[in-house]
């Protein structure tokens, strides 16, 4: 019974199409940009390694106030970007368990991943 | 000030109020009323446990000290959270599919169901979390200290105290994580329990912050101005130290036991996972909001001295704002009882499915058909266990003196726990990681975690001054704060830095030198792939096993009925008659994962593995794992399900031919019989009516004899006859029933009397009349019959030197069953399939009767829309009775 369901889902008669509706391809590029998110926050958190810190000749440091101002701001955006993307994006799972199930919208979502990427 | 009794009495209310949450939130859950309870807010929340008192009074110490470095701590998890596409949803989703119990249950699963990883998990997380928990417990007893300083509080002692706080959350643990052993391992009570206590902090936190800000600095800009000149008022956060506690608290919030258990087995819903994703990473960033400002302002306002971890409480209380005092101390409070019953909980479950049950399964030796309930023994185990951890917790506590700065001690934990981060990482994306190379790392960081961080933290009398400043050995290198001669850094980011790196080093080159067994390659396959493999693994061949001692082993894991239910259930599906399902492969899956939920991956594979002979990996399995053509996947695959169809149907015909053949034999005997049973009382009745007629003179005491001796085997006849007749009508379907409403009590008393006057031999009836009170819609003479059988079978049959019999009756959601079990040595296996077939008699005819009694019986039940099993995997004989209660009748027309 397993040889049906894995049949169904990649039988080796058709492989996945190179091309991808628009509106599957806008999806994937969504998740991608959701995936890029904690590399950019980590980035950007990584900034105040560069700041000037101490009692440096001629260099000011950085007051507090500011910092946490930076920080702050970053964190808040951080968190927008994350829940607009988890709304934009919030049809994804249902397509990727139905590589499982029936999938609606063909063969979007999760089917043909490792080679599309 | 607010005396010792109120804070005391308004803790116990508070205690008392979380206990009524959970309660109603468990009661709501089992009764399936709680969809509120698994929504996306809820889980979120429960997320909040990450932010312990450490979080919550820790914080502004911390920041007091050592300005913004504090955030360091939030900073990991957001990015871990945001990133949740990389890392989380594919953990979450192996966490369902696999039913996975704990982070150990996860790294064993995914190396080969490994014990040993297992309790290396387990021993490390034991190990990094007590010192947690007694950093909670001192949290607590400071802030109840400091509500009292300057008073003079007769009986108060800081030590009782702690002891007292112990043993409470111990309780509170194992009520609400230990009522029950469910297949799923969630808590709805506790999870909401600390979804309030989340709220509570959060608002604790925020309201301290208002009052710091606006109340007593004046104002955002003033607010700003005060920071800006406080002693930290510059940025002076060490560059290495930022970076590696922002990496160490993102390990730590994947690994930590507490997190594991909230976000990857209490998930009810994937999708929470989206809105959690950007909300908690917003609660953490209103809790740490104002721990700048309050810590500035802390600064300038108390006294030289003062503690800082304890400005959350002490600032409000100097300013003679009781009230908000006592709302930051029910916070703080809060903080310090969420954590350490999740904790508790997470490693009570960990110790006992991966240590104690293996000690005890192997103790046993004589396999896993065992006697004796295993919930029940898991359930004390976790008992145990907790209670043993807060015992931990309490001594680390005592030994530690409670002196060390909140953040310190956090950070050893993390450290600890993180060193589970690179066989996890491993795990979830390289398929070419291996259990040996998981041990090897997970070794490495462990003994690299415990000689530069935990031993020196510690310190005192443990480790001798000279190991620190000389090294082990009195070798240079071996400094435990600087390995290798590079001296300097700091501690904590010299432990980090060298137990992550080696132990992940030591991770790819074991892995990469090691080979995988095959079950660890085809779980490797299953976690990796997760999304594209919906199935599970596929691990065992079953032909072997027995389905009977399958039952039994289940029984005392599940409980009875559930037990009975699921395989009856599987039985069904595999369109089995009966109650035993064929071994098929997939049946041995189904059943290893219900019992993982109770006992763990390990535990359940080993258990199987017992009964079945040794695990093995299909040949399609193997084929998956060396990503063989999915052609020749498919077609073997399709051979195989054909194969397998075709053995299960040939086996079908088997019985069939062999029922048959049976079935014909006993016709024959039952012929041959039936023309004995008529001859012989013929021979009699015709022999002494020729007496009768022929001989002159007989005393009429004779007469009377002979004459009684004629009727008694015309009755004998008739009594045959009325048998033979019964059946037939009743098979034709030609009887009439007379329908009647009364209570199952009744009709047994009155079957009981029947069926025990005049036997031989003493029969004793066990009976609990309290469950028989109830009411059936039936043929209450037909029923009584069928009861009259069964005892009176008993009575015959049992060979027990004193018989016995058990009637059990059990009302099942409106089935009713009555249970008869006897203590004899029961129907042998090879008679069970025959005993309700027409003249079947088991070995040979001992005890008179044509052998009709079961088949009426079954006839009659099936009359009444019931029937009558016999009841396997019992000790004796063993009937079973199952009819619809009158409620249910009701109900359906």
């Amino acid at each position: 019974m397993t040889g049906a369901g894995a049949g169904r889902g990649r039988s080796p008669a058709a492989p996945p199409p190179v091309f991808l509706e628009r509106q599957s391809y806008r999806r994937r590029r969504l998740i991608d940009a959701a995936r890029l998110l904690p590399i950019l926050g980590a980035t950007l958190f990584a900034i105040p390694l560069l700041w000037p810190r101490g009692q440096g000749e001629g260099v000011d440091p950085v007051p507090t106030s500011s910092a946490s101002l930076y920080i702050f701001s970053v964190w808040a955006g951080l968190i927008v970007l994350s829940g607009l993307f988890g709304y934009l994006a919030r049809g994804q799972e249902r397509s990727d368990d139905g590589s499982s199930g029936g999938s609606s919208d063909g063969n979007g979502g999760g089917a043909g991943e490792p080679g599309d990427v | 000030m607010a005396t010792v009794n109120v804070l005391i009495v308004v803790s116990l209310v508070y205690v008392a109020f979380l206990f009524a949450v959970a309660f109603i939130a468990d009661r709501l859950a089992a009764t399936g009323r709680s969809t509120w309870l698994r929504t996306p807010l809820v889980y979120t929340l429960s997320l909040s446990i990450y932010c312990t008192a450490w979080t919550f009074y820790g914080a502004v110490g911390y920041a007091a000290r050592s300005g913004l470095e504090f955030v360091t701590i939030y900073l990991g998890p957001t990015l871990v959270m945001v990133g949740w596409w990389w890392g989380l949803r594919k953990l979450v989703r192996i966490g369902r599919s696999q039913r996975v119990t704990s982070i150990a249950d996860l790294i064993s699963s995914r190396y080969g169901k490994s014990n040993t990883l297992a309790i290396g998990v387990t021993v490390l997380a034991v190990l990094g979390v007590t010192p947690y928990i007694a950093l909670q417990l001192q949290s607590i007893t400071l802030s109840f200290s400091n509500f009292f300083e300057g008073q003079q509080v007769a009986h108060y002692n800081d030590t009782r105290m702690v002891l007292w706080v112990a043993a409470g959350l111990a309780i509170f643990a194992i009520l609400f994580g230990t009522r029950n052993l469910d297949a799923n391992e969630r808590h709805h009570g506790v999870v909401t329990a600390v979804a309030v206590e989340a709220v509570v902090k959060l608002v604790a936190l925020l309201a301290v912050g208002i009052f710091v800000v606006w109340g007593l600095a004046g104002g955002v800009g003033e607010t700003l101005a005060r920071i800006d000149e406080s002693r930290i008022g510059t940025w002076q956060v060490d560059a290495s130290r930022w970076a590696a506690i922002t990496f160490l608290s993102a390990a730590a919030f994947v690994t930590l036991p507490r997190m594991f258990q909230v976000m990857v087995v209490e998930n009810d819903d994937e999708r929470h996972l989206r809105t959690a994703a950007w909300a908690f990473p917003l609660y953490m960033l209103l809790i740490s909001l104002f721990v700048v400002p309050i810590a500035a302002v802390g600064l300038e306002l108390m006294p030289e001295g003062a503690n800082p971890d304890m400005f959350v409480l002490t600032l409000p209380l100097s300013q003679g704002r009781e009230g908000l005092a006592m709302l930051s101390f029910l916070g703080g409070f809060s903080s310090a009882t969420s954590m350490v019953i999740v904790a508790a909980m997470a490693l009570s479950t960990m110790v006992s499915n991966h240590i104690v049950m293996p000690i005890w399964l192997s103790r046993r030796g004589g396999g896993a058909s065992v006697s004796g309930d295993v919930r029940h023994l898991v359930l004390i185990s976790r008992r145990i266990a907790i209670g043993v951890i807060m015992a931990l917790g309490y001594f680390y506590f005592e030994l530690s003196g409670g002196g060390a700065a909140l953040a310190t001690i956090g950070l050893v934990s993390f450290t600890g726990v993180a060193q589970i981060l690179p066989a996890l990482v491993g795990g979830l994306f390289w398929r070419g990681a291996t259990r040996a190379g998981a041990l090897a790392g997970l070794g490495t960081g462990f003994a690299l975690w415990v000689y530069t961080l935990l031993l020196p933290g510690i310190g005192g009398g443990l480790v001798p001054e000279s190991l620190l400043s000389q090294g082990l050995f009195g070798i240079g290198w071996l400094r435990p704060q600087a390995l290798f001669g590079i001296e300097g850094l700091d501690p904590t980011v010299h432990a980090v830095m060298w137990s992550m790196a080696l132990n992940t080093a030591a991770f790819c080159i074991v892995s990469l030198l090691s080979f995988p067994g095959p079950l660890e390659r085809l779980q490797g396959a299953q976690f990796v792939n997760v999304f594209e493999h919906s199935a599970g693994p596929r691990g065992w061949t079953g032909s072997v096993a027995q389905s009977e001692d399958l039952m039994i082993m289940s029984q005392r894991i599940m409980g009875a009925g559930e037990a009975q239910d699921f395989f009856r259930r599987e039985a069904q599906m595999q369109g089995v008659r009966g109650n035993l399902p064929e071994p098929t492969p997939a049946f041995l899956e189904r059943l290893e994962r219900k019992l993982a939920g109770s006992v763990g991956a390990a535990t359940a594979h080993a258990m199987i593995g017992q009964i079945v002979g040794g695990s093995s990996v299909s040949v399609e399995d193997l084929l998956a794992v060396a990503d063989e053509s999915a052609q020749l996947l498919e077609y073997s695959s399709r051979l195989e399900a054909k194969s397998a169809e075709l053995a299960r149907t040939a086996r079908k015909l088997q019985e069939a031919n062999e029922k048959l053949t049976q079935i014909s034999r006993q016709k024959d005997a039952f012929l041959s019989q039936i023309s004995h049973e008529l001859r012989t009382p013929m021979t009699s009745i015709r022999a002494f009516s020729e007496i009768l007629r022929d001989t002159e003179g007989l005393s009429a005491e004779e007469k009377t004899r002979y004459a009684a001796i004629i009727h008694d085997e015309t009755l004998r006849l008739t009594r045959l006859l009325n048998d033979l007749l019964d059946l037939s009508v009743l098979e034709n379907g030609e009887v009439t029933l007379n329908m009647s409403t009364g209570a199952l009590r009744d009709v047994l008393d009155r079957a009981v009397a029947t069926a025990l006057t005049g036997v031989e031999r003493p029969l004793k009836v066990n009976r609990r009349r309290a469950n028989e009170g109830i009411i059936v819609h039936s043929d209450l003479d037909r029923l009584a019959q069928v009861f009259i059988n069964l005892i009176s079978n008993a009575a015959k049959y049992c060979d027990a030197e004193k018989p016995e019999l058990s009637i059990s009756v059990h009302d099942l959601n409106g089935q009713v069953t009555v249970d008869f079990l006897d203590n004899g040595s029961g129907v042998p296996p090879e008679a069970r399939a025959m005993v309700f077939e027409k003249f079947a008699r088991v070995g040979s005819d001992q005890a008179g009767g044509a052998g009709l009694g079961l088949a009426i019986c079954r006839e009659i039940m099936h009359r009444l829309g019931g029937e009558v099993t016999y009841l396997s995997g019992q000790k004796g004989g063993a009937f079973r009775v199952t009819l619809t209660s009158a409620r249910e009748k009701v109900a359906a027309q």
